[in-house]
């Protein structure tokens, strides 16, 4: 991705920021004739939208509380980009994370909740990262494309869960495939419990999500490890040549996705939901590819595209329930164009932007020489 | 425009009388042709004239801008101003077919060829003429083989491609064009994988093509190989025509002049060298490729201190995969490679990190595919290698502005243009590129230096600053070891010269026996002894 802002001269800040923007704007103009094609007012569309996902407390909430969530998948996706691999398998992850988190609240929940904050936290990057080292060993020894696994394990994780609940971790006496709630102090608190506000399921996952952040960060740009995790992704040729192995940096780089993805079910688990049930990943773990994308593979970049979605997936749901007429469907179908334009079109509009800023920075090169 | 060449004719218009046939239109003539990628302006208001009937030479240095010309030419780029003229009349070429309609034909310095496929498959392909083959290729048949016999192109047309040589497969390329109804032939570096025997054939095909009253623009940064067959050359520098000039009017040293815009000396003088205690032994070595192939065949030499050991070949005689088997990139099959007292066999295999700890610097032959990561400043790219090395790292954390420092000193003394260590290696020159990548390994002060085609497409000026430091390094006391297709290199700084054909060393020459004959000979395979005689 990089690689096609090079040498073409055009600002930083058009490539990281405006072209972005555009992209999105493009998404809403296509979302806006859409709304007008089927007798609504776009504009008014859109104000309950921005409404719902900022316009009052309990809609911040649950804007920031889909907001944890796509910050854990987008870093997934993030780290194994950097190491030149496209780690699709965030919903499996993500699910295997969950009942690590599950399994440490539902049997270890004698100990102390400053004992479980810590093992639950770890319980889910282990089990996240254990479900994507399969896929990575196999990149890096047999050169199966992870693309292929991950995706597979997807699959395989969603009927692990379903065979864990219908058969071994269903609550005696019931039907429906959940486990029983876990002991009301193993959960993460939520933070109206903190703060004075208004109730949501906004809870102290979001704290651990930006701290996961700031993990990224250091590790990938400041330590030796992110170093050779990026010189595999951008070069193995020259990886090889200077002694680093791409194998084991393959490996290390999908396990570490792996336990970020997972983290995710510290936040459906211990923060939300109380319980192991199905299906929770509920597509986070693929809107984490388009976060990923859009906020440029990098930790701030991410937070703000994560924003965006929770925005997106809050203000969808009120919207749909404000005018009829846009269901919840024609929701999705709108962050569907947010993720198709920011993603897979992502760069619509590049020659555009290098037509116009590229002969600026011309004469600015010039100058600096 | 050029500062030095009084004598040369500045303007482009004037090189039209210097030669050619009188009375005809120019076979090609470029106007004010412009062409920018993003902010880098690869021509800029170009104008020359191509002679008819006449073999006309394009010299720069990489990035002048001569295979951006090229490539307008041939229908690949679009110029963003100025017009093309053949045989006098305007035209409008923004295909490759359009340029092959207009007669011109192109052999490029990558083969587009398909190896499974014979000679004469290779020919039609693209001019097949109609959805059965047969009528096609007995029509081609019979032409290629008149073209072969008019131009002396020998060739076996059934052979299958994959089979020959190099310098058969360009003969192909050429027969390709010839067979679409070129009159214009321009040719990318055409001598650039060729041994100096091969070479000398193609020149006396491009002679008969003359002749015949066919027109050859010649791409080239060998100033002998201008000097040698051309009728005019004309000089590129930073995408601007420096001077168009009769060949027969100039030398090699004042091209080399308006190539880089100020003088420069051709030769690289040192002392005989001083060897001392022997620091690489290799023995018996074989390494096999991904392929299952054995590129390196029961290879054996050593290095001393103090001295210059040189690898001459043609490219893909196995050069490549013994340097990186020495660097620890490649394990060997079988074999041994002994640095100092520690033996490294396909037993005791030993990575590129390993190597380094045993004193090994490497600058690898593709700066772009190993010596550096693209996209990583300059800083991250001048630790490539070397990142784990506890001068610039905590615990955890590394401590990026010790390596910027680093990085910084290193261009200063490498006088890396422009001097700043967090811009992207992408956006330095080839030349500076490379120096980046020679500071790192050098400054490391290495026992054993591995060196592969050090002055690739770099820039006259920093070939020479690159050839200087690595005397340096050998009389200060290290083994160097070269590797380079560059027959004049190899000949210049090698003290003692070996010759790989097909994987296995050929001989050994001092460098004092050493002469292009010699050398050519060896590196098409004739033991020393007999190339001597030949000689």
């Amino acid at each position: 991705m990089a690689g096609a802002a090079a040498n073409t001269g055009v600002p930083r800040w058009v490539a990281v920021g405006l072209l972005p923007v555009i992209n999105l704007l493009a998404a809403f103009l296509v979302s806006g004739l859409v709304i007008l094609a089927i007798g609504e007012n776009p504009l008014r569309a859109l104000a309950i939208l921005l409404n719902g996902a900022f316009g009052y407390q309990e809609g911040i909430g649950f804007t920031l509380y889909f907001t944890t969530n796509f910050i854990f998948t987008g870093l997934a996706v993030a780290v194994a980009f950097h190491c030149g691999l496209f780690n699709i398998g965030g919903e499996g992850q993500a699910t295997l994370g969950g009942l690590g988190v599950g399994l440490v609240l539902l049997y270890l929940d004698f100990l102390p909740f400053v004992l479980i904050l810590p093992v639950a936290i770890a319980a889910a990057v282990v089990f996240g990262a254990a479900w994507s080292y399969l896929p990575g060993l196999l990149q890096a020894k047999r050169g199966s494309h992870v693309v292929i696994t991950t995706i597979m394990f997807n699959f395989i994780a969603s009927a692990l869960m379903v065979y864990l609940l219908s058969q071994i971790l269903i609550k005696p006496g019931q039907m429906s495939p959940e486990s029983r709630e876990v002991a009301q102090h193993t959960w993460m608190p939520f933070m109206h419990d903190i703060f004075p506000i208004a109730r949501s399921p906004w809870n102290g996952s979001f704290i651990v999500a930006l701290l996961a952040c700031a993990f990224l960060w250091v590790f990938v740009w400041h330590t030796r490890w992110g170093y050779e995790i990026r010189t595999v992704g951008a070069n193995a040729s020259a990886a090889v040549y200077a002694g680093i192995s791409p194998s084991r940096n393959i490996i290390l780089a999908m396990v570490i996705s792996g336990g970020l993805a997972g983290m995710l079910g510290v936040n459906e688990i211990m923060g939300v939901n109380h319980r192991l049930i199905l299906n929770f990943s509920a597509g986070y773990g693929f809107v984490g590819i388009a976060v990923s994308l859009m906020g440029r593979n990098h930790p701030v970049g991410i937070v703000l595209a994560s924003l965006l979605f929770g925005a997106l997936f809050q203000g969808g749901a009120d919207l749909a329930f404000e005018i009829p007429k846009i269901t919840r469907e024609m929701v999705v179908f709108i962050q569907g164009l947010v993720i198709l334009f920011a993603g897979a079109l992502e760069y619509l509009f590049w020659p555009f932007l290098v037509a116009v800023f590229g002969r600026e920075a011309d004469t600015a090169l010039a100058a600096a020489e | 425009m050029s500062e030095g060449g009084a004598s040369v004719s500045e303007r482009p218009e004037a090189a039209t009388a210097a030669s050619g046939r009188a009375g005809l239109p120019p076979a090609i003539e470029l106007r004010g042709i412009n062409k920018s990628f993003g902010p880098v302006r690869a021509n800029r208001d170009v104008s020359l004239v191509i002679q008819k009937g006449s073999i006309h030479g394009i010299v720069g240095e990489n990035g002048a801008g001569k295979s951006t010309l090229m490539s307008i030419l041939y229908g690949f780029y679009q110029a963003d101003s100025g017009e093309v003229f053949v045989d006098g009349r305007k035209a409008n070429i923004v295909s490759p077919d359009d340029a092959i309609a207009a007669g011109i034909g192109m052999v490029h310095q990558h083969f587009m060829l398909v190896d499974p496929f014979t000679v004469l498959e290779n020919v039609v392909l693209g001019a097949e003429g109609g959805a059965l083959l047969a009528e096609g290729k007995a029509k081609a048949r019979s032409e290629l083989q008149r073209l072969e016999h008019e131009y002396s192109l020998e060739v076996d047309i059934d052979a299958v491609v994959g089979d020959l040589s190099v310098g058969l497969r360009q003969r192909i390329e050429i027969l390709k064009a010839l067979y679409r109804g070129a009159e214009t032939l321009i040719l990318d570096e055409p001598t650039g994988v060729l041994t100096p025997q091969e070479a000398d054939h193609l020149f006396r095909i491009l002679a008969s093509l003359k002749e015949q009253g066919k027109t050859i623009v010649l791409i080239t940064h060998k100033l002998r190989e201008i000097m040698a067959i051309t009728d005019n050359v004309t000089v590129m520098r930073g995408g601007e025509v420096a001077a168009n000039v009769a060949t027969k009017d100039t030398d090699t040293e004042q091209l080399a002049e308006l190539m880089v815009g100020r003088k420069v000396l051709l030769r690289v003088e040192k002392t005989p060298a001083q060897p001392t205690e022997t620091v690489l032994t290799v023995t018996g070595l074989n390494v096999v490729d991904g392929a299952g192939v054995r590129r390196v065949k029961d290879v054996g030499f050593t290095v001393r201190a103090g001295e210059i050991v040189g690898i001459a070949g043609v490219a893909g005689n196995g050069q490549s995969e013994l340097l990186e088997a020495l660097a620890g990139i490649r394990q060997p099959a079988s074999g041994h490679i002994r640095v100092r007292d520690q033996d490294i066999s396909a037993e005791h295999a030993v990575d590129a990190r390993g190597m380094r700890e045993l004193g090994l610097g490497h600058v690898p032959e593709d700066r772009h595919r190993m010596g550096l990561v693209m996209p990583f400043a300059a800083n991250e790219s001048s630790i490539l290698g070397y990142h784990y090395d506890p001068a610039y790292n905590g615990r955890i954390i590394m401590e990026r502005q010790k390596i910027i420092d680093l990085c910084a000193a290193q261009m200063k003394a490498y006088d890396v243009r422009p001097d700043n260590p967090l811009l992207t290696s992408a956006n330095f020159s080839g030349g500076n590129q490379q120096k980046i990548v020679v500071a790192r390994e050098m400054e490391r002060n290495p026992d054993l230096l591995l060196v592969g085609q050090p002055t690739r497409g770099v820039d006259i000026g920093a070939i020479e600053f690159i050839h200087r430091r690595l005397i340096e390094m050998r009389d200060a006391g290290k083994a160097v070891l070269l590797v380079s297709v560059e027959l004049d290199e190899i000949m210049s700084l090698a003290d003692r010269i070996l010759v790989m054909f097909d994987g296995a060393i050929v001989g050994e020459v001092a460098q004092s026996e050493a002469n292009e004959q010699v050398l050519g000979l060896m590196m098409a395979g004739v033991s020393p002894d007999a190339a001597d005689e030949v000689a």
